[in-house]
């Protein structure tokens, strides 16, 4: 039993804050926000050059090889800072499923370039989204809601369902963002973050735009998808972190009634409470890393781990805004940038019910 | 990271469930919100068989009857005695004394105490608390006065649980009433046959009868000092730590727990699907698993850095809290859940789990039991995160 992080995590975590101290202070989020892109092309670069976007893949595409725990600890700091940009979408979510579901040949093509920075991957999903043979060429129609980052993706991977009576489970397939027949529409929602509704046209697709083979992308569906909500845990615990950071600090500083508000009684229980839940989201969201890592059955870890992620992104949200107070409530201050991303990655991949609900209770 | 025990953990923690459960039978397991002598007896007995193969004292070095093991097997221990709902006894000696004389013990005080403790043939209770002293403890008033051949003990103890099958009682009391507050206190053992010394009961609501002790002139030997004069509130602290991990209280609730899952899983009360397939139903066991789950972690979290040699300090007011917030919650929901089959105590016939729901509800307004939820909440804001005092 060991809940420490090794010297080279630590680093990691070190390097990492530091770095994103100086090239991504809230101003840089601010602009990617107002920008309508809710992207920094200029941070983007250098974290490529970091080789962030490639920490967990292969060393042959130019990945770091590296533990899912490594990929935690990196965005406990990346949800600290706020970085802006499709990290979780592209290098984790999308990555994980070419790696898993595409063919050397695809994923030749696609990795190098993402863990380079110049190519952006993004996931489509739901429902509607329908693949279909019609004399010989494989077409795509339908819709889907909520792809993150559609307007810079260059792909878009679309988790299609067959039309009735074709193959029998999810096929995935890969279109060019730029296709004829691929209406991006964006969604306008909180803190500007970049999601579209995506309309396909019955875009016909070359042959090789199936990821791997027709319905056969389930698997690496849910594995990527795995991955994606750890590590949307760990953005999620990073934030809440510097919330308690912040207001700690604040209440310090702070004077009512001539003395500093961290002396009330009432403003330290909340912080404690704030910090339980800290210290139970680190410690939920590092057991589904680990146990991923070690190729253990993983999915109720990372069900419960989701499930508190949701109540310390609220816990955050509402500890935040009570002590920081009337300042708060104003938009130069930066607290509702934590909370507008906390609803966010709150709705991402599933909220806390939706994961209760997976969990086994027999 | 690593969230798993060693090969020869688990294999511990194997042998001991194996043991418990084929000496610990359903009829003698201890059941929320009762007490009896002769369950507590029955406790005793399993823990001179624990002590047989060095298993009771696992953290106690060898040649005081100890398991001479880390806190990596003291909570294993801990949470397989209270999953296997092993009536309590002797635990006062084994966590809270026998750690504070290996640390601060004469060499002849480890030689008469530790092995008693070990080979479970003592009981302990505890005097820390007084009728005028809850929270702010270092204000106790409990007066120990030098006299020509020991001390002199005069005043009170309050809360005291298994005073009344104790042996010893390990208390603070105040040396040096002038110094400050903190700096006055010394930490003793006394026999508790000693004359001056008498119990009024104090019935507690879960059936437990703990005592108010009256110290009236009560004489006590110089060698029944432990450790230095006046420093007894920083050595009872530091030793308080020993067994905060908390596993024994989480194994209990677990225990609990499990038993009512499978319950759910298993009953259809009004005839139709089990009361797991009620949508509301299992969203409340699912809830309270990730409750479950994140306390045990959070215990482990503790027990895993006194292995590593680091005193846990906020770490156990967090477990501790959440623990406590955590038992309610449970409590409140299995009574939801149970309805009024949850208030049927356990001798009803028609009690669902032996009554354990109606008792363990009872067992979880014991919102206070060291330090209230509050102070840990001060602890964790001014130790954990720095705010001011």
């Amino acid at each position: 039993m060991n809940f420490s992080l090794t010297s080279e995590q630590q680093l990691l975590r070190n390097t990492a804050r530091e770095f994103l101290a100086i090239e991504c202070p809230t101003s840089v989020v601010r602009e990617a926000e107002e920008s309508g892109v809710g992207h920094a092309p200029d941070l983007w670069r250098k974290m490529a050059d970091l080789g962030w976007m490639g920490i967990c893949l292969p060393k042959k595409y130019g990945g770091e090889e590296s533990l899912l725990t490594d990929q935690t600890v990196l965005f406990e700091e990346v949800g600290r800072a706020l970085v802006p940009g499709p990290l979780l979408s592209s290098s984790v979510l999308a990555a994980q499923i070419v790696l898993h579901g595409g063919t050397d040949q695809q994923k030749e093509t696609l990795l190098p370039g993402m863990i380079r920075g110049e190519i952006i991957l993004t996931l489509a999903r739901g429902e509607r989204l329908e693949t279909s043979s019609q004399s010989g060429n494989l077409v795509l129609s339908g819709d889907s809601s909520f792809v993150r980052y559609a307007g810079s993706a260059n792909q878009i991977i679309c988790a299609t369902r067959p039309a009735i009576g074709a193959w029998p489970d999810t096929t995935l397939v890969l279109v060019d963002g730029q296709a004829d027949g691929v209406i991006k529409t964006a969604m306008e929602s909180i803190a500007n973050y970049p999601q579209f509704l995506v309309e396909f046209d019955d875009v016909s697709l070359p042959d090789d735009a199936v990821l791997g083979e027709i319905a056969e992308g389930r698997v690496a569906l849910e594995l990527a998808t795995q991955r994606a909500t750890v590590i949307q845990c760990a953005e999620t615990l990073g934030r809440a972190e510097k919330v308690l950071d912040m207001v700690v600090e604040y209440a310090g500083m702070r004077q009512q009634f001539g003395q500093p508000i961290g002396t009330f009684q009432a403003v330290q229980h909340r912080c404690a409470n704030l910090k339980v839940a800290v210290d139970s989201g680190r410690l939920l969201t590092y057991q589904a890393a680990w146990r991923l890592d070690q190729n253990l059955r993983a999915s109720d870890e990372i069900a419960m781990a989701k499930a508190q992620s949701g109540t310390l992104s609220r816990l955050a949200t509402e500890t935040g805004h009570s002590i920081f107070a009337g300042i708060s409530f104003t938009v130069e201050h930066d607290m509702h940038l934590y909370s507008d991303r906390a609803k966010i990655a709150e709705a991402n991949l599933g909220d806390t019910e939706y994961h209760l609900d997976q969990m086994i209770v027999d | 990271m690593d969230f798993d025990f060693t090969p020869e953990q688990s294999q511990f923690k194997d042998e001991l469930r194996e043991f418990l459960r084929a000496e610990v039978p359903l009829e003698k397991q201890e059941v929320f919100g009762q007490w009896s002598e002769e369950q507590y007896q029955f406790g005793r007995e399993i823990n001179r068989q624990l002590a047989a193969r060095n298993w009771l004292a696992i953290g106690l070095p060898e040649k005081y009857g100890g398991g001479g093991k880390g806190a990596i097997e003291r909570g294993i221990l801990a949470e397989e005695l209270g999953y296997g709902r092993v009536p309590k006894a002797g635990f006062i000696g084994l966590g809270i004394v026998a750690p504070a004389i290996m640390a601060f013990g004469t060499k002849d005080q480890k030689d008469l105490y530790l092995s008693p403790i070990a080979k479970g043939e003592v009981e302990y209770c505890q005097g820390f608390s007084e009728p005028n002293v809850g929270s702010d403890l270092a204000s106790l008033e409990l007066r120990a006065e030098r006299d020509g051949d020991g001390y002199v003990l005069n005043g009170a103890k309050m809360f005291t649980s298994y005073a009344f099958q104790a042996d010893y009682i390990y208390l603070l009391a105040r040396t040096d009433p002038q110094a400050e507050k903190h700096r006055g206190i010394s930490l003793f053992i006394v026999d508790m046959k000693t004359s001056g010394i008498s119990l009024q009961p104090l019935p507690y609501i879960n059936g437990e009868m703990a005592a108010q002790v009256d110290f009236d002139n009560v004489c006590l030997p110089w060698s029944s000092l432990i450790g230095e004069e006046n420093r007894g509130w920083y050595q009872a602290m530091t030793t308080l730590d020993y067994e905060r991990s908390g596993l024994g209280r989480y194994g209990s609730v677990r225990r609990v727990f499990d038993d009512i899952t499978d319950f759910c899983n298993d009953s259809a009360p009004d005839g139709g699907q089990p009361l797991a397939e009620h949508p509301l139903v299992r969203h409340q066991l699912a809830d309270r698993r990730l409750g479950m789950e994140t306390w045990k972690l959070l215990c482990w979290r503790v027990a895993w850095l006194q292995s590593t040699g680091s005193t846990p300090n906020a770490e156990a007011s967090i477990a501790f809290l959440y623990g406590t917030d955590e038992r309610l919650r449970f409590a409140e929901m299995a009574m939801e859940v149970l309805g009024p089959y949850a208030t049927l105590r356990n001798g009803s016939g028609q009690a669902p789990l032996l009554g354990n729901i109606e008792g363990i509800h009872r067992e979880a307004m014991h919102l206070h039991g060291a330090g209230t939820t509050e102070i840990h909440r001060n602890i964790i804001a001014q130790r954990g995160l720095g705010m001011p005092r």
